[in-house]
C-alpha cells in the first residue's frame, strides 16, 4: 500500500532515530543508560527534599514534586529529541542537506526522529515511578488511577510537547551546534516556569503569568489528578479548573502551539536556505 | 627568495615549549573567536541555565529551606558549566573531531596531544567562566545571596586547584575517549546527572554517607565545591564534609594524580588507537 508522504516520512524517520539512539551498544548497557540518567535527576531533587524535610515523604508536596518531575522527562525527551536530529543529520552525519533533496516532509521527519527519545522518557517514567512506590512510599494506586485522564493528558501532552519540539528544531536550523544541547537548555529553563517540582505560588507574582500561559503547567496537572487526585487538590495554582477546562486548555494551546511551529519553520526553513545553513559545519 | 626562506623559517622555528604553546593558543581561539561569532550562545548558554538553577532555588523555598541552601544551589548551579565543558567540550570533543575529520591531523602535526587539549581547556573555560560569573551574579542578585568570605586567598587557591585538577580529569578521560566511537556522545551524556547528584551541586555532599562522599570526592569539583561552600557561607563550615585546609591536600594530590595520569594514558591511548586503526574509524 503506497503511503503518503508525511507517513513515511514520519514511520522511517521513526526506525532511524530508534537505530541511532540503541544500536551504539548492547542491550544490557542500553537499559542502564535508559535507567540511571533519569534516576540521578529524581534523586538530586529527593535528596533535596529530605534533607530539609527529614524525609517526610507524607506529605502533599513529595508526590506533588515527584510526579512532575517524572513526567518533565517527556518535556526534554521529546524536544531535545526533535530538535537534535537537525544538529545530528546536519553536523554529525552531514546528511541534512540529502534530506532536503529526498522526497521527504521535514518537518514530519523530525517528528519521527523524537519518537525514539519518547519511547526511551516512557521507559523512564515508568522506572521512576517504580523507584517512587517500591523505595519512597509515593501513594500512587492503580486502581484509584482514572485511567480515561491519564491517557487522553498523555496523548495531548506528547502531541503539544512535540510542537514545541518543531519550534526548537526550526530555530535550531538558524543557530551553530553549541556544547550543550539546546533541547535539553530549554527544557530546563521551562522547569522553572511549569510548576513541575513546585507549585506556582513560589514563583515571584510578576513570574506567574509565564508559567500560566504554558501549556506544560496543564498538562502535569492533569497528569497528577489522572494518578493522584488528591495530591493536585492540595494546592491552589489550578483548583479552579475542572478536568475537562484543563483539557480544553490543554487542547488550545496545543492547536496555537501547532500554528506556531508552522510558522515558525517556514521562516526558518526559508531565512536558513537564503543563508545558506543548510550544509552548516560549526565545530568550536 | 629570501623572503620566501624568511617567511618559511618563521613557521619553522616553533618547537619545545614554544610549540606547544603556540598550539594551546591556536586550539583555544576558533572556541573563542566562534562564540563572538555566534551570539546565540550567550542566550542558550548563559540565559537558560540560569533558569534552571532558579528553578532549584524555588524548589528549597518551597519546601521552606533556610536560605544558606539558596546559596548553595547558586553556586553549585554555577559550577555545572565546568562539568559540562568538561564533559561535552574536552572528553566527547575528541570523538566529536574523529568524526570530522581532525583527529587524524592532530596526530600527524608535530605538536602534543596534552597542547591541543589544553587548547580545548582554555577556550571551553572562557565560555565556562562567563556562564558561571553570570550565574552566580544574576543569582546573587534575584535571589540575595548573602556571602562571607572567611580567606579570600584560600578560595582563589581552591578555586585553581578544583579547576586545574577537574580539566586534568577531562584530558584524562579524553584519552580513553580516542579510542570510543558514537558510544562516546552516550557516555558522555550519561555521566551528566550522576555526577550532579553524588558531587552534591545542589545540596552539601555532608548529607551522604561519609563513604559515598569519599567516593564522590574522586571528582575534583566534589571537594571543590564543598571547600568554596565552607569558605563563602557563615554556616558552610558547619555543613562541610572535611576541614577546608584537608581538602585543599586532597585536591593538590588530584592535581598531580590527574595530570600524571592524563600524560601517561594519552601517550598510550593514542599508541593503542593508532595500533588498533581506532583514529580514522567512523562507525557511524
Amino acid at each position: 500500500m503506497k503511503q503518503s508522504e508525511p507517513v513515511r516520512s514520519f514511520t522511517m524517520a521513526t526506525w532511524l532515530g530508534w537505530q541511532v539512539e540503541s544500536n551504539w551498544t548492547d542491550p544490557f548497557l542500553f537499559a542502564i543508560y535508559v535507567i540511571i540518567k533519569p534516576l540521578a535527576t529524581a534523586a538530586i531533587l529527593v535528596v533535596m527534599y529530605s534533607i530539609i524535610t527529614g524525609s517526610d515523604y507524607n506529605s502533599p508536596l513529595f508526590p506533588y514534586i515527584y510526579l512532575g518531575n517524572a513526567f518533565y522527562t517527556y518535556v526534554g525527551a521529546v524536544m531535545a529529541g526533535v530538535s537534535w536530529a537537525v544538529i545530528d543529520d546536519r553536523e554529525h552525519y552531514k546528511t541534512l542537506k540529502y534530506m532536503y533533496i529526498a522526497p521527504i516532509n521535514i518537518p514530519f521527519y523530525w517528528l519521527g526522529r523524537g519518537v525514539s527519545r519518547f519511547l526511551i522518557g516512557t521507559v523512564a517514567v515508568f522506572v521512576i515511578l517504580t523507584a517512587g512506590v517500591w523505595f519512597l512510599h509515593l501513594p500512587l494506586d492503580l486502581t484509584q488511577v482514572n485511567w480515561g485522564l491519564f491517557f487522553i493528558s498523555l496523548f495531548l501532552g506528547v502531541s503539544m510537547l512535540a510542537m514545541m519540539g518543531l519550534i526548537l528544531a526550526s530555530v535550531t536550523l538558524m543557530v551553530a551546534h553549541h556544547f550543550f544541547l539546546i533541547g535539553e537548555a530549554v527544557a530546563g529553563a521551562l522547569y522553572l516556569f511549569s510548576g513541575a517540582i513546585f507549585p506556582l505560588e513560589v514563583l515571584p507574582a510578576w513570574l506567574r503569568p509565564i508559567g500560566f500561559a504554558m501549556p506544560i503547567t496543564y498538562w502535569l496537572e492533569l497528569m497528577r489528578r489522572s494518578l493522584i487526585g488528591e495530591v493536585a487538590e492540595a494546592f491552589p495554582t489550578l483548583a479552579q479548573f475542572s478536568n475537562l477546562q484543563l483539557i480544553g486548555i490543554l487542547v488550545g494551546l496545543t492547536i496555537i502551539f501547532a500554528l506556531l511551529s508552522v510558522v515558525v519553520f517556514r521562516w526558518c526553513n526559508h531565512r536558513a536556505r537564503e543563508l545558506g545553513l543548510i550544509d552548516m559545519v560549526t565545530n568550536y | 627568495m629570501a623572503t620566501d626562506s624568511q617567511a618559511f623559517s618563521r613557521f619553522e622555528k616553533a618547537t619545545g615549549w614554544r610549540l606547544f604553546l603556540k598550539t594551546v593558543l591556536a586550539r583555544a581561539y576558533p572556541r573563542v573567536i566562534g562564540q563572538q561569532r555566534e551570539k546565540s550562545w550567550i542566550f542558550f548558554e548563559i540565559l537558560l541555565p540560569m533558569l534552571a538553577v532558579a528553578s532549584y532555588v524555588y524548589v528549597y523555598r518551597a519546601i521552606g529551606a533556610p536560605e544558606e541552601y539558596v546559596g548553595f544551589v547558586v553556586i553549585g548551579g554555577a559550577m555545572t558549566a565546568f562539568w559540562m565543558n568538561v564533559l561535552w567540550s574536552m572528553s566527547s570533543q575528541l570523538y566529536w573531531e574523529k568524526e570530522q575529520g581532525n583527529l587524524a591531523l592532530y596526530i600527524m602535526s608535530p605538536s602534543s596531544m596534552m597542547a591541543i587539549l589544553l587548547g580545548m581547556a582554555v577556550g571551553g573555560l572562557f565560555a565556562s567562566s562567563l556562564r558561571a560569573i553570570a550565574v552566580i551574579a544574576l543569582g546573587s542578585l534575584l535571589f540575595q545571596v548573602q556571602y562571607s568570605i572567611a580567606s579570600f586567598a584560600q578560595l582563589i587557591l581552591v578555586f585553581l586547584l578544583a579547576m586545574t585538577a577537574l580539566y586534568g580529569m577531562g584530558m584524562m578521560t579524553a584519552s580513553l575517549f580516542l579510542l570510543l566511537s558514537r558510544e562516546a556522545w552516550h557516555l558522555s551524556n550519561l555521566a551528566q546527572e550522576p555526577v550532579y547528584l553524588v558531587s552534591g551541586f545542589y545540596f552539601p555532599i555532608k548529607s551522604f554517607n561519609f563513604w559515598v562522599a569519599a567516593a564522590a570526592s574522586f571528582i575534583p569539583l566534589t571537594l571543590g565545591l564543598d571547600a568554596m561552600r565552607q569558605l563563602i557561607f557563615p554556616s558552610g563550615a558547619a555543613l562541610g564534609f572535611l576541614n577546608v585546609t584537608v581538602e585543599i591536600l586532597i585536591l593538590i594530590g588530584l592535581c598531580v594524580a590527574f595530570l600524571t595520569g592524563a600524560k601517561l594514558l594519552l601517550a598510550h591511548m593514542e599508541r593503542l588507537a593508532i595500533r588498533e586503526g581506532r583514529i580514522t574509524e567512523s562507525r557511524r
